[in-house]
């Protein structure tokens, strides 16, 4: 269930901070922002968007982390790859 | 009296529905389960673009369309433009030469005058920009609340090019699925336009006549090429299945190579909808032989609007009948034809 | 598009794929279930079963509201578009569904009032935008989406807009997860927990799995890495023999969830006692209702509904499908009598209904 999609708030029209303008790949749409409004949400910050609501705003240490994890393992397998190349047996544990 | 006993119809539809008008699934059974068995005759048998008419030593093509859209006018064009535009392409895609283009107008009554005079204008423009004359028509007025402002329907008549022979049978595994350029513009501006979903974004419509495309295309590699659309409604992936759907062969799309515009994609995802399934008016579908393709592509980059023309994909030898998308990853997917009009969705 | 194509690399999906092949056992069979529908769409959309080796097999599972929704509720939601007067506001996913008389598509061909909306605010905006009609808008989804009906009903108070209802069919994801861990016939060896409800409820409530029934959860984000990550993360628990919750969607859920959406839910909505799911049967305390306080804006108190309950016919195996017993083409009714275009069973016309997504994706 549940499309959600990663937007990023561009304004807040009106200075009502409930409605913000979301933006994805230039597509703008106003939002209902009033489920973030325990944390601090400024023009700039990436949400996830769920039938007009910002449900979570995006935490960017961890998107980063998850993804350094990622490219590691994209690495270690492409250096496996070359090894193979190599004709190389397989050492990793 | 007519004594002949009406055909057998395969269309179990009670009523009509928006789906059948969609360009997809529904659109198909209309026609093929219900219409055609009535109309039965062999130019009408391929069901395609434009029919084919021997005569003499030409053979003429002749097309008919219907415009519908609302709202009339929307970001990079009308109704006008679309029906003069569109008509041209099905008469483009089935290599033929424009001769001259007719139309009717259903308008309602109470529509503004400057609204029909600027569709006028817009069908005169697009016409002269073409070439090709509109020689005729019709006009009839309904009552207020019908005919959402004005309906266009037309009529267009070409000559097929004699060095091109357009036959789904001849696709060989090996071909390849040329596109003209990214797709998706036109649908999404109009679901925007009618403004009901509330999002903004500078998107135009992608309406023109790509007879100038295929025109080229014709004096470099007329002989290779095997079939063409212009993926209008139901986009791509129906007018692909259309070609494939009981074939020998499939097709295989090159997920990553099919260009669409940043807006484009990001109304799709918001909306989760498939950028396959939009309507075009502006774009054009090419099967062509393996070692033209390069020198397609090379011909569509050197004229003004081609410069995006890719190959996204070929036609193989499995799975029969089907349109497979590939990512470079390795994962595949069925891509289906639309069965009625595109819906947002929120699951 | 940012925090989208990052997730969709073809390189690092590969190289997933190596890793989870390299580690998957060869002598066994993995059974994993993705709970979430959004979850079943994304596995055929990118065609993830084609670069996991051939002994991981996704339990398509039932968090697919609507094709849990029961044709009887379907039929009350029309019910009520029928009065003189009333829009029925609905999300697009509705518009299809079959009712005994119709989709919603169909009866507004035949003249009901009946609009697709993208949000409730957009029903709410509807309602003042037509002070001489009554607008019900069509509430279904999981917890995702049960805070955005929430805010809507507190903001129709707040501006006092009487001539709107919410017909209110939102239901929770955990007692379905509970009844299927629980029923004997399943065969599941770990869950891949929904991403966006979890957004709302964080990943806590699913710590029964792991504790009670010794399966790992790893809850999971929607894009084809995000999915690849997280059968890795399944299988090296299984591989280590553990069973714990795992959040791997972290740049968005945290693991308490949206306090400010369940504020909003708990102000405006109470758990129904029981409630029917198509294909499981009634689960009592699975689907949220309407407070007293907010009667004004409860469609059910507005209007009279048939209340019918409707049963599938018995060659539709649905409710099989979506406990995962049976795989969609193996219903015998998937892809004869019962397709997308004519769905005798609601799984077949949700686009992320396991038989949906298996007819449209999956070659024959």
């Amino acid at each position: 269930m549940c499309l959600a999609i990663p937007a990023q708030i561009v304004e807040f029209p009106n200075g009502d901070r409930t409605v913000a303008v979301a933006e994805v790949a230039g597509v703008r749409r106003r939002v209902n922002v009033d489920l973030l409004r325990d944390g601090e949400l400024a023009s700039g910050d990436w949400v996830l968007l769920h039938v007009g609501f910002a449900m979570s705003r995006i935490s960017e240490e961890q998107a980063r982390e998850q993804m350094e994890i990622l490219q590691m393992l994209g690495e270690a397998e492409q250096a496996v790859d070359e090894v193979r190349g190599y004709g190389l047996a397989e050492t990793r544990p | 009296m007519d004594t002949l006993a009406p055909p057998k119809r395969r269309f179990r539809d009670t009523q009509i529905e928006m789906a059948h008008g969609a360009g997809g699934k529904a659109s198909r059974r209309l026609v093929e389960g219900l219409i055609a068995p009535y109309f039965a005759n062999p130019a009408l048998a391929a069901l395609s673009d434009a029919a084919r008419l021997p005569y003499g030593d030409a053979v003429l093509a002749t097309t008919a369309d219907g415009f519908v859209v609302k709202p009339l006018q929307f970001p990079g064009g009308s109704i006008g433009e679309l029906a003069v535009n569109g008509t041209l392409n099905d008469l483009a895609v089935s290599g033929a030469k424009p001769l001259a283009l007719m139309a009717t107008f259903i308008l309602e009554a109470g529509l503004d005058v400057t609204v029909l005079e600027r569709e006028i204008d817009a069908m005169a423009r697009a016409a002269r920009r073409a070439g090709v004359p509109i020689v005729g028509g019709d006009t009839k007025v309904v009552e207020h609340g019908m005919a959402d402002g004005m309906y266009v329907s037309t009529f267009g008549l070409g000559t097929i090019d004699p060095r091109v022979d357009l036959d789904p049978a001849s696709i060989r595994p090996g071909d390849r699925v040329l596109l003209s350029g990214p797709i998706g513009d036109h649908g999404i501006t109009i679901l925007l336009a009618r403004g009901d979903l509330d999002l903004e974004a500078d998107l135009r419509s992608d309406t023109r006549s790509v007879w100038p495309f295929v025109a080229a295309l014709l004096e470099r590699c007329a002989g290779e090429i095997r079939w063409m659309r212009d993926p209008t409604r139901g986009g791509v992936a129906t007018a692909l299945n259309e070609l494939i759907g009981g074939s020998a062969y499939g097709v295989a799309l090159y997920e990553e190579a099919i260009p669409v515009h940043d807006g484009v994609r990001g109304a799709c995802e918001l909306l989760g909808l498939d950028p396959l399934h939009i309507a075009n008016e502006g774009q054009f579908l090419a099967v062509v032989a393996a070692e033209a393709a390069e020198c397609a592509l090379a011909t569509l980059h050197a004229l003004p609007g081609g410069e995006r023309a890719t190959c996204i994909g070929e036609i193989r030898a499995e799975p029969k009948g089907r349109v497979l998308g590939v990512s470079s990853y390795g994962g595949t997917r069925v891509v289906d034809t639309l069965v009625g009009d595109p819906l947002p969705r929120i699951c | 598009m940012k925090y989208v194509d990052e997730y969709r690399d073809p390189k690092l999906i590969a190289a997933l794929a190596h890793e989870i092949a390299r580690i998957a056992d060869p002598a066994r069979t993995y059974r994993i279930m993705e709970v979430c529908g959004g979850h079943t769409h994304a596995i055929y959309r990118y065609g993830l079963a084609d670069v996991l080796p051939g002994n991981i097999e996704f339990v398509h599972g039932p968090g697919c509201p609507v094709c849990v929704l029961p044709t009887g509720r379907v039929d009350d939601g029309l019910a009520i578009a029928e009065n003189a007067g009333v829009i029925l506001a609905c999300f697009g996913d509705m518009m299809r569904v079959p009712g005994t008389k119709g989709t919603p598509l169909e009866r507004k061909a035949r003249g009901a009032d009946i609009r697709m909306v993208y949000s409730p605010l957009d029903a709410l905006r509807l309602a003042k935008e037509n002070p001489q009609k009554h607008v019900c808008f069509f509430a279904i989804g999981f917890e995702t989406t049960a805070p955005s009906t929430a805010l809507t009903l507190l903001q129709a108070k707040a501006d006092n807009v009487r001539n709107f209802s919410v017909f209110c069919n939102h239901v929770v994801v955990v007692p379905p997860m509970r009844a299927i861990v629980d029923a004997p016939e399943m065969q599941i060896d770990a869950f891949i927990g929904p991403g966006h409800v979890s957004t709302v409820i964080g990943v806590k409530p699913y710590a029964f799995i792991a504790e009670e029934y010794g399966k790992p959860v790893v809850v999971s984000g929607f894009e084809p890495l995000d999915l690849m990550e997280s059968v890795l993360m399944v299988l090296r628990q299984l591989a280590a023999g553990e069973a714990k919750v795992e959040n791997q969607y972290r740049r968005f859920v945290s693991d308490d969830g949206n306090a400010a959406a369940l504020r909003a839910m708990e102000a405006t909505m109470q758990l129904r006692p029981h409630f029917e799911w198509r294909g499981l049967g009634s689960i009592p305390y699975s689907a949220l209702g309407i407070k007293p306080e907010y009667a004004a804006w409860d469609a059910e108190v507005q209007f009279e509904v048939p209340g019918v309950r409707v049963t599938d016919p018995r060659s539709a195996q649905c409710g099989d499908v979506l406990k995962g017993v049976l795989r969609p083409p193996q219903c015998a009714l998937f892809g004869s009598v019962c397709t997308p275009e004519h769905p005798v069973g609601a799984l077949m016309v949700s686009s992320e209904g396991a038989c949906a997504a298996h007819y449209k994706y999956a070659p024959a």
